[in-house]
C-alpha cells in the first residue's frame, strides 16, 4: 500500500445543506431542473490540490437565449464556493474549464442560469483517495 | 507579480468562428485555510476575479474562491466577428490588477 | 510426475491449439499484461475474484469450479489448468509452463501466414515491467523483443513507472503507435499521445483507439510523471469514437487498459465501439462478453495467452465473429528460433543472477486473488522479521508468477513478484485509526459498486494483522475486527504501531529494496512453508 496526504487543511467543512443554501440564493427562488449541464471531472482525483474541471451547458448562446451565469460549488470543502462563471453571447459556447482544490471525497454541484430565466443543475462525485496499489 | 500570465489565443480565425482561449496566471492562491509552522493561519491571498473582453465588449468572466488551484487556469471560448484585440485582466485580493492583450486577425 | 506429463503432451498438439476456421475479413490478435515475462511461466489464476454492483457473479468474477461449469470445461483438462486455480499444482506438473514470447512469435507467424494483410496485432500494455531484466534495463529487453513481433499499436500502464523521459525515449524507437486518448498534459490540457490510428486491413478501415490505465498517477507514483494527467475521460472516448467514424472507420477497436468492469460500464454508455480489448485486471475468458453491440475480450496475463478474434465487417457493421483464447503451452508450441535467440540475448546480462537459488518452498507460492496470496504472506513475513515491525503491508498487485511446491526459489522468482522502480521498504509508525483508514480506502478502490470509482489492484496484503471485511458495505464500514496477531488484542485507534511496507507512491521514501530483504529472509529460512491464510474474514459476497 502506498499513501499520500493532501488537501486544503482541516477544520470546519461545508455540507450539502450549506451548498443548497448557496444554490437557492443564486437561483433566486427558482427550483433548478436537472439536465443540460455536462461536468467533466475525474472520478478519482490524481491530486486533490489541482483537479481538472470542465463544465458545458447546452444552450444556443444567441442574443435572446444564452447562459448568463454558472455557479460551481464543492459540498465537502471548508467553504463550498469554487467559482462563478459569467457568459455572454460573445462567449460562443457556455463552456469553461479550470482546476480546483478538493479537501476530501465530495460532490461538485454546478448550477446554470439562462437569460430566459431557466435554472439547471447537475453534480458529480469526486473521490479523493489515500491509498494506491496498482495492478 | 513576478511572472507574467500565459495565454493561448489563435492568431487568425474565420468570421463568426468560435475560438478556444486558454489562460494561466502564475499565483500561489493562498487559501486562508492553511496554518504555518507556529499554528498561525496564513492569510488568504488569491486572484478573485478574471475578465476577458474583445474590442471592449465582455466575453467571459469568473469570480474565483480559494478552492481554485494555484496558478489559476481558465479555458473558455469566444465568437469572433471581426479582427480585434482581446484584453484579459486578473484582480488580486490586494487590489493589484494584471492585464494582458492579444490580437486576432479575422478574415 | 513425468508419466502424466508425457501423457498430457501426447494429447495436446500445436495443431490443435492453433486450430481455427478462418472467418470474415479482419483478424485481431491481442496480448496484454505480459509483465516482463519473456520466457514461459507458472501463473495460477485467482481463487477469489469478487464482483460488486452490476458485475456481481458475472465473468470475470467467476472462479474455480464455477468457472469450469460456466464455460463447460472438463476438470483436470489443459483448459482447466490454464484458466483456473483448480488442481493447480498437479496439473502444472503435468502440463508444464505456459507462455514465452518465442511461442507467441510462432503463433503470430502462423496466423499472419494464413491471414496476410487481414491481421492486426495489438498489445494492451503492462508489457515492459514485472521482471528483473525489465526493471534493470528500464523496459529495454521487453521493447526489443516485442519489436520483433511487429505489433500495430500498444497502450500502457506500468510502462509509465519508468518516468516521462524514459517512456518517450522507448516510444520514439518503437516503430509502431503508442496510443492513449486519455492522457493530457497538466499545463495546457492538451493530448500527449495519439488517440487513435487508422489501419486498412482486408479492405476494412479499422480505427484502433488507445486507452491507458486511467489511474496511473493514483495507483503508481505521480511524481514520476508529474506533467501527465490521466482519467477515464468517457466524454473523450465518445468524441474520439465519433471522430474515427467520421474519418471513415468501418470497425472501431478500443485497445484498453481500463480493467474489465470499467470497460463493461464504458461499453454500455458509449455507442459505436465494436470491440474492446480489455487489460489491467488480468482476466482470461474463453469467450467474449457482449455488452450491447460491443464485444469485450479478456486475454489473460504474463504471456500465457494470445486472443484471436476473426470478424466479418460489412458496410461498417460487424456481421459475425469467431473467437479463440489460445493458451501458449510451452511444451507443445514450437518456439520461434529468431525470438528464442533474442530472448537469450536479452537475458544474458542477468542470467547468473536469475538462476541463483535462494531457498526452497514446500508450499505453492502465488499472488493473484483479491486477498492475501501465499507469495504475499511470505513477503509480509520477511517485512515483519527483517524490519522488526508489528504490522506489514504489501501491495495487492495482480502481477507475479507462481512457484510450485518442492521447487527451488530463484532470484528470478523473487523479482517476478517485486520488480518495480520504487521498491524501498519503509518503516514508520501508524495509528490504529490510520491503518483502518488505509484498509477502508484500498477496499473502496476494489469494491466500490461503481467501477469508475475503482482503481488499482487487489486488496492490500497485511502481515501481523487480522481483520474482517464486508464487501457489500460502503467506504468507512467495510473493515472490522482489526486484531494485532502478536498480542491477540483489537487494534487501538489511538496507539501507534510500527508498520513496514513497500511500494509507497510518495517521493523520497527511504529503505532497502524489497527484493534484497525477501532474499535475505528466504535464505535464512532455507525452506519456506506458508500456511493457508485465515486472517481475513470475508462477508457480503
Ligand atoms: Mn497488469
Ligand atoms: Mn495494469
Amino acid at each position: 500500500a502506498a499513501f499520500s496526504v493532501f488537501g486544503l487543511g482541516t477544520g470546519a467543512q461545508a455540507t450539502p445543506e450549506t451548498a443548497a443554501a448557496e444554490i437557492a440564493k443564486f437561483a433566486g427562488g427558482k427550483a433548478p431542473v436537472a439536465g443540460k449541464i455536462t461536468i467533466e471531472l475525474p472520478e478519482i482525483a490524481e491530486n486533490g490540490n489541482t483537479v481538472p474541471l470542465a463544465i458545458s451547458v447546452d444552450a444556443p448562446m444567441t442574443e435572446d437565449d444564452y447562459v448568463t451565469d454558472v455557479l460551481v460549488l464543492a459540498d465537502g470543502n471548508p467553504n463550498p464556493g469554487v467559482a462563478t462563471f459569467h457568459f455572454t453571447p460573445l462567449s460562443g459556447k457556455a463552456d469553461a474549464s479550470t482546476r480546483i482544490r478538493l479537501a476530501t471525497t465530495q460532490n461538485i454541484v454546478v448550477t446554470a442560469k439562462t437569460s430566459k430565466g431557466a435554472v439547471y443543475t447537475a453534480s458529480k462525485l469526486v473521490k479523493v483517495t489515500i491509498g494506491g496499489c496498482g495492478g | 507579480m513576478a511572472d507574467a500570465p500565459k495565454i493561448r489565443v489563435p492568431k487568425t480565425a474565420k468570421k463568426g468562428e468560435i475560438v478556444e482561449i486558454k489562460t494561466l496566471m502564475p499565483h500561489i492562491m493562498e487559501s486562508g485555510q492553511r496554518k504555518d509552522k507556529d499554528g498561525k493561519t496564513i492569510p488568504r491571498k488569491i486572484i478573485n476575479k478574471f475578465v476577458a473582453e474583445f474590442n471592449g465588449k465582455p466575453v467571459f468572466s469568473a469570480d474565483m474562491d480559494p478552492a481554485i488551484a494555484a496558478n489559476p487556469y481558465l479555458q473558455f471560448n469566444a465568437k469572433v466577428n471581426e479582427s480585434g484585440t482581446f484584453k484579459f485582466s486578473w484582480t488580486d485580493d490586494d487590489g493589484t490588477v494584471t492585464t494582458s492583450e492579444q490580437k486576432i486577425e479575422v478574415a | 510426475g513425468s508419466l502424466t506429463r508425457a501423457f498430457a503432451q501426447q494429447k495436446l498438439t500445436q495443431e490443435d491449439l492453433l486450430k481455427f476456421d478462418a472467418f470474415g475479413n479482419v483478424t485481431l490478435l491481442h496480448v496484454t499484461d505480459i509483465h516482463g515475462q519473456l520466457v514461459p511461466v507458472y501463473f495460477r489464476e485467482p481463487t477469489v475474484n469478487i464482483g460488486v454492483g452490476e458485475a456481481k457473479g458475472q465473468p470475470p468474477h467467476v472462479t474455480g469450479a464455477d468457472y469450469l461449469t460456466r464455460f463447460g470445461i472438463a476438470p483436470k483438462s489443459a483448459a482447466a489448468y490454464a484458466l483456473t486455480d483448480q488442481d493447480f499444482t498437479a496439473l502444472a506438473q503435468s502440463y508444464g509452463r505456459i507462455g514465452g514470447l518465442d511461442r507467441l512469435a510462432t503463433v503470430i507467424g502462423q496466423v499472419r501466414a494464413e491471414r496476410g494483410d487481414k491481421v492486426l496485432l495489438l498489445d494492451g500494455g503492462d508489457t515492459w515491467q514485472g521482471s528483473l531484466g525489465a526493471n534493470a534495463s528500464k523496459g529495454q529487453d521487453m521493447a526489443d523483443c516485442m519489436a520483433l513481433l511487429k505489433p500495430d499499436a500498444m497502450t500502457g500502464h506500468w510502462e509509465f513507472t519508468y518516468g516521462e523521459d524514459r517512456v518517450k525515449e522507448l516510444i520514439d524507437k518503437l516503430g509502431f503507435s503508442f496510443l492513449a486518448l486519455n492522457v493530457r498534459d497538466t499545463e495546457w490540457n492538451e493530448p500527449v499521445f495519439d488517440a487513435f490510428k487508422m489501419f486498412d486491413k482486408g479492405g476494412v478501415k479499422v480505427a484502433v483507439l488507445g486507452q491507458a490505465f486511467p489511474y496511473t498517477p493514483v495507483a503508481n507514483p505521480r511524481w514520476m510523471i508529474p506533467k501527465w494527467s490521466f482519467g477515464i475521460r468517457e466524454e473523450e472516448v465518445r468524441a474520439q469514437v465519433e471522430k474515427a467514424r467520421k474519418a471513415g472507420a468501418q470497425l472501431i477497436v478500443l485497445l484498453s487498459h481500463n480493467g474489465f468492469d470499467v470497460d463493461r460500464k464504458l461499453a454500455a454508455r458509449v455507442e459505436g465501439i465494436d470491440v474492446i480489448l480489455t487489460g489491467h485486471t488480468h482476466d482470461a475468458l474463453p469467450e467474449p462478453v457482449k455488452i450491447g453491440n460491443t464485444l469485450l475480450i479478456a486475454s489473460g496475463s504474463h504471456g500465457k495467452f494470445v486472443s484471436r478474434l476473426d470478424l466479418d465487417v460489412q458496410g461498417g457493421v460487424v456481421k459475425g465473429f469467431r473467437y479463440k483464447l489460445i493458451p501458449l503451452f510451452a511444451d507443445v508450441i514450437k518456439p520461434d528460433t529468431a525470438m528464442s535467440a533474442a530472448i537469450g540475448k536479452a537475458r544474458a546480462p542477468y542470467a547468473k543472477d536469475l538462476a541463483r537459488v535462494v531457498g526452497q518452498t514446500e508450499s505453492l507460492l502465488y499472488r493473484r486473488g483479491n486477498f492475501n496470496g501465499t507469495f504475499d504472506d511470505l513477503i509480509c513475513d520477511a517485512l515483519l522479521k527483517e524490519r522488526d515491525a508489528e504490522i506489514a503491508l504489501s501491495p495487492g498487485f495482480r502481477w507475479g508468477t507462481s512457484v510450485l511446491p518442492g521447487a527451488p526459489i530463484t532470484v528470478e522468482d523473487i523479482h517476478n513478484a517485486t520488480a518495480i522502480t520504487y521498491p524501498q521498504v519503509y518503516r514508520l509508525p501508524m495509528t490504529g485509526e490510520r491503518l483502518k483508514e488505509v484498509l477502508e480506502d484500498v477496499a473502496d478502490n476494489l469494491f466500490n459498486p461503481d467501477p469508475y470509482y475503482q482503481q488499482g489492484g487487489d486488496m492490500v496484503r497485511c502481515g501481523g494483522l487480522s481483520y474482517a471485511i464486508d464487501v457489500s458495505k460502503p467506504i468507512g464500514s467495510r473493515i472490522s475486527d482489526m486484531t494485532l496477531l502478536k498480542t491477540g488484542k483489537p487494534l487501538d485507534p489511538k496507539r501507534e504501531y510500527t508498520v513496514a511496507g513497500w511500494a509507497s507512491v510518495n517521493e523520497g521514501t527511504q529503505g532497502p529494496p524489497v527484493w534484497e530483504l525477501v532474499e535475505r529472509y528466504i535464505a535464512a529460512q532455507k525452506t519456506v512453508r506458508v500456511a493457508p491464510n485465515t486472517r481475513v474474514k470475508i462477508t457480503g459476497m
